[in-house]
């Protein structure tokens, strides 16, 4: 039989979500189901003087309207922060529905239940809510400065935490430096747009007592626990079903104000409700990623080697703490040496609330933050010392013989090879050829042409326990497989994980099939419902196959070597003699000397149990549970070609090259799709999205008009290829692919197009590069405007 | 994103669209391709009581060479206008414009008639109307009338049309030999209104200078505006070096340019410098070899 993993096997999942015959949260139909829809905070900040609900509520089809006071008895405790025993996070209450103040346009005020949608919008129109305008926060800086009005009043600061960290010859290093490096860098605010838009529907039976949910969520276990805590209901009376997702970028890893809203407006109306959000809403409603500022300053010697480095980062929680919201950066902080050698690392991180919308993870939750601060790094280092980029990190990148190597953050890099992957890439878009195209560009106007690199090393497979547990994160990562061979030698798996999007039904049933020597087709995965389905803590941070996997490989092994018994005995051999394969067992050395997979499936199922080991229970199940000993730690390079009009600004993509080296790669397809997929959003953040806020707290453009999420029209072809060192972290070798795209994307974008202007004297532009910065920022090159001060970091709070 | 509740009736003819229009007066709004109505109303910032559909009225989606002039029905479909040949030889910009407008889905909904009365300053025909000539033809219970293009537009989404009235045509003068027109639309992504749409209509003579130049834009401020002083510059003069670099430079004199976050007015106004010449450029080209 063919090898099955490494087979690039179109999606099974595929037919049902094309042809639109897949079931969505929205497609849930109840007998008796209401719709709920919100009144939303149009201030932020704003006291709520009093909301008059007489007008909505004689409104045809409106069932009720509530309000925190009104629900208040319903909800045992506020929403969830995972960090929040971190000793320094100041995690004041977030109640699903605004108490007093609402802190951000969209902040939920009151939920409006009606008998149709169109009956429910009209209903919101008429709530009439008195609201006294309050200061806003919305600048970093002016958030932390003294007297800055406060997001939360009862708070000393507008501080979520700090988070410091310094190794022991930081500032050494910085007095022995030929040349430091020292820049602002900004992140911008994005909206993750997932296709299908958030949902809810909640259904509870007052006869027993019962909650059952359907949701769009990544996290239908932890949906379930959290939900049945702060709902103070018994955990085995709340059933959460995750039914088609249509993706979530880390934005359906949360626990919304909404869903347990609309959860506590059925149990108090005894009728099933549903909430579909508008796209309006994932503006202000659904969590956000990345915006903060980092000020950097790193020590290089004369010949580009770096020997320290400093940063200051101010994160923006928005208004309030989310699940995971203040753990992002430190996901940041953690790959922050990159796959460089320098070990002497000195950070600081304030988590800094805002009177904007929450923000927590997006496809790679600070990882693209710290490589986009990185990978700018090492180009500026470059352009200042009059280096090539591509000099300066092969100066820095750890060699393959250095590995094992533990960084500055602790990380141990365990496999990879990362010169490898830049001299493939290199070789692949002819660098040198590159170079002298630009010069002759240069000299004959028109068109510039720039190159830029991203060499990044990242950490998936979320997360150790011993990596969650000393940083006083509220769970350990583990995940969990449950392997059931039926009668007819079908397979069932069943993984605690939740895709949305991600192809686990393939990815998976290729393990299985590999490794039980059967067909993909006759295996089949199943997801999504807490009722059954073993804990998982489920899909994000690239984990599914990396954690996911394994504890299928794992429960797959206790079933194998139950088969292995059963068989010995038939076979009259040794069970470790016994070898699976082209749907059989046999005896290893004797391939004729064997029996079906299906025999021994009848066997510990529906036989007589003729032909079972003596004293054997019958059965062909096992569930496991895989909790990783390390991260995995995918690497590679990134190639960006660009040519940038330098009379429009424009810039447009020649060519995308990813070399990632994600270990083994089960489904290529597969793997391909999501470094697109990655890859696109990483250039949607370089060159086309940003969610401004202005001094009021209003945001700026928050609709998809004007919220420049490209088109297929407005990216390149991207040319993907696999480098392979297997992680030890897992039997399958994988690494993980989800995040690296917009890990290591978005700064290779960005060096391209400040490569092509580097001769102007362009150095900075902050992202996205849309035409009119990138026109200004050549007009201001000559003028020597565009290089900002590093602003001082200044006094205590660092411990050493 | 769910609109109000409104009545709807669909008309079979214009006379019956007018008859409509007459019972309902100031509550009731034409629906043709829909592309910019319903989601106004769907944000709830338009809310008619009635929705008054023309967009089965076949006898208003055309596309005809007449006699030195090119006509097109009010609900031709900008595919359909992308797509006709008369079109392409005698109004080339007009298919500039339809071939970038929204996106397909877009263009085989919208109409051009739905488009010049909605009269979006960023739309892409009011600049290229603009840059053809021609006239605009409505009809009202009182009879059919005929407003030149110059006339049409009189505000930000507000036209020549009465109440009560319906657009039934626009008709464009035809190029004649070494003529040529374009329209160039710069969009931060593909699909979205334009930072800058020029338009420009050139006839050459056949010493190479300019016997007529048109230049409209889009995009640019609160209403397509005609660049005069840029025709000017043009005037009797080759398309090409000083001439175009001066009919540039005062494109947007006089117009108060538009300034938002994502486009602040000074880009716009360099962009639609930039965007000018090689638009004057083009049309150049297309009046030579046609």
């Amino acid at each position: 039989m063919a090898a099955v993993i490494g087979q690039p096997l179109k999606r099974r999942e595929d037919p049902r979500l094309i042809t639109g015959s897949a079931t969505y949260t929205d497609d849930v139909r109840l007998p008796g189901m209401l719709q709920a829809a919100f009144v939303r905070s149009p201030h932020a900040p704003a006291r709520i003087r009093s909301v008059d609900a007489s007008a909505a509520r004689a409104l045809p089809g409106v069932v009720g309207i509530f309000t925190h006071e009104d629900l208040a008895d319903f909800w045992k405790a506020p929403l969830p922060c995972a960090w929040g025993a971190y000793p320094l996070l100041k995690n004041p209450a977030h109640w699903p529905l605004a108490k007093g103040v609402a802190r951000h346009v969209g902040d939920p005020v009151a939920i409006v239940v009606a008998d149709s949608r169109a009956a429910v919008h009209d209903a919101i129109q008429q709530v009439r809510v008195d609201y006294e305008p309050l200061p806003a926060v919305v600048d970093l800086d002016a958030a932390v400065a003294p007297g800055s009005p406060r997001v939360h009043e009862d708070l000393a600061d507008n501080i979520s935490f700090t988070f410091d960290h310094k190794t022991d010859g930081v500032d050494a290093a910085f007095a022995r430096a030929d040349h430091v490096v020292r820049r602002r860098l900004r992140q911008q605010r994005l909206v993750p747009n997932a296709i299908e838009p958030r949902a809810v529907v909640a259904d509870y039976r007052r006869a027993d007592g019962q909650l059952t949910v359907w949701a769009a969520t990544q996290i239908p276990h932890l949906l379930k626990i959290f939900s049945s805590g702060l709902l103070g209901l018994p955990e085995q009376r709340v059933r959460v079903i995750a039914p088609e997702v249509g993706g979530g970028f880390g934005s359906k890893l949360q626990v919304y104000p909404e869903d347990i809203a609309t959860m506590a407006a059925a149990i108090h109306l005894g009728r099933p409700v549903r909430w579909t959000m508008d796209r309006r809403e994932e503006f202000t409603s659904t969590h956000h990623g990345r915006e903060g500022v980092m000020d950097v300053e790193a020590a290089f010697t004369r010949g580009g080697e770096m020997t320290a480095m400093r940063v200051n980062w101010l994160s923006d929680m928005g208004a309030y703490n989310m699940l995971n919201g203040p753990f992002v950066p430190i996901l940041g902080f953690l790959v922050l040496p990159g796959p460089y050698r320098n070990r002497e690392l000195e950070a600081h991180i304030k988590g800094v609330f805002t009177n904007k919308t929450p923000t927590d993870a997006y496809r790679g939750a600070g990882r693209p933050e710290a490589t986009y601060l990185l990978e700018r790094l090492m180009d500026l280092a470059a352009a200042e010392l009059g280096l090539d980029p591509v000099d300066v990190r092969r100066r820095n990148l750890i060699r393959h013989d250095e590995i094992p190597f533990t960084t500055a953050t602790g990380m141990t890099y365990d496999a990879g090879d990362y010169h490898a992957t830049l001299d493939l890439a290199l070789k692949a878009i002819d660098y040198a050829g590159l170079r002298r195209e630009q010069a002759s560009r240069r000299q004959a106007g028109g068109k510039l042409l720039g190159v830029g690199f991203s060499t990044y090393v990242e950490a998936c497979g979320l997360a150790p326990s011993r990596a969650t547990s000393s940083s006083a994160y509220g769970a350990h990562l583990y995940e969990s497989a449950l392997v059931r061979v039926q009668q007819s030698g079908a397979v069932t798996v069943i993984t605690g994980s939740s895709p949305h999007g991600q192809g686990h039904e393939t990815t998976l049933s290729q393990i299985v099939a590999d490794r039980m020597g059967i067909p993909v087709d006759s295996v089949e995965v199943l997801h999504g419902d807490t009722q059954n389905t073993p804990i998982g803590l489920g899909t994000y941070g690239s984990r599914s196959l990396v954690v996911g996997g394994q504890a299928v490989v794992q429960a797959c092994t206790r079933v194998q070597d139950k088969m292995r018994l059963i068989a010995a005995h038939k076979l009259e051999c040794r069970p470790e003699d016994v070898a699976f394969g082209d749907g059989r067992l046999f005896v290893q050395g004797a391939p004729t000397r064997g029996v079906a997979f299906a025999e021994i499936a009848a066997t510990a199922n529906l036989g007589s149990h003729a032909g079972m080991p003596e004293g054997m229970e019958p059965g062909l199940e096992a569930t496991a549970y895989f909790s990783p000993e390390n991260f995995s730690f995918p690497a590679g390079t990134h190639v960006c070609v660009a040519e940038v009009d330098p009379e429009t600004g424009r810039v447009r993509i020649r060519r995308y090259l990813a070399v990632d080296d994600v270990g083994v790669v089960v489904n290529p397809l597969i793997a391909e799709g999501q470094v697109h997929g990655g890859v696109v959003q990483a250039i949607a953040q370089a060159l086309f999205e940003d969610l401004p806020y202005d001094a009021d707290g209003q945001p700026l453009g928050a609709s998809l008009m004007e919220y420049a999420v490209p088109t297929s029209m407005d990216v390149p072809d991207i040319e993907s290829a696999f480098f392979v060192t297997p992680s030890p972290s897992n039997a399958i070798g994988a690494k993980g692919i989800g995040e690296t795209g917009t890990i290591a994307g978005t700064p290779a974008v960005v060096n391209a197009v400040i490569d092509a202007l580097a001769h102007l004297g362009v150095r900075d532009i902050d992202m996205p590069l849309t035409p009119p910065r990138v026109w200004r920022a050549i007009r201001e090159a000559g003028t020597g405007g565009s290089s900002r001060p590093f602003a001082e970091s200044g006094e205590g709070g660092r411990s050493a | 994103m769910i609109p109000p509740a409104f009545e709807y009736v669909r008309a079979a003819s214009v006379d019956e669209a007018l008859a409509h229009l007459a019972k309902y007066g100031d509550d009731a709004r034409l629906l043709a391709g829909g592309h910019s109505l319903l989601p106004l109303m769907r944000l709830r910032l338009a809310a008619p009581r009635v929705l008054v559909d023309i967009g089965r009225i076949r006898e208003l989606a055309y596309v005809r060479a007449e006699g030195g002039e090119l006509a097109i029905g009010a609900l031709t479909t900008h595919h359909a206008v992308e797509q006709a040949a008369a079109v392409a030889t005698a109004a080339r910009a007009l298919a500039d414009a339809a071939s970038v407008l929204g996106d397909p889905q877009v263009r085989n909904r919208g109409t051009i008639g739905g488009e010049l009365a909605h009269a979006d300053p960023a739309a892409d025909y009011g600049a290229v109307v603009l840059a053809l000539g021609g006239t605009v033809t409505a009809a009202g219970r009182g009879g059919r009338r005929t407003v030149a293009i110059d006339d049409w537009v009189r505000g930000p989404f507000t036209t020549a049309l009465q109440p009560g009235e319906i657009l039934l045509e626009y008709r464009a003068p035809a190029a004649a030999a070494r003529e040529g027109s374009v329209y160039r639309k710069f969009a931060r992504r593909a699909s979205d209104y334009g930072m800058v749409g020029v338009a420009v209509r050139l006839g050459l003579g056949a010493d190479g200078r300019c016997t007529s130049a048109r230049i409209a834009l889009s995009c640019v401020s609160d209403q397509p505006v005609r660049a005069q002083a840029a025709e000017a510059a043009l005037a009797g003069r080759a398309p090409e070096g000083d001439a175009v670099r001066e009919a540039a430079a005062v494109v947007l004199q006089g117009v108060r340019v538009a300034d938002d976050p994502f486009c602040p007015a000074d880009y716009r106004t360099h962009l639609a410098q930039v965007e000018t010449a090689r638009a004057i450029a083009e049309a150049a080209a297309r009046a030579r070899a046609a």
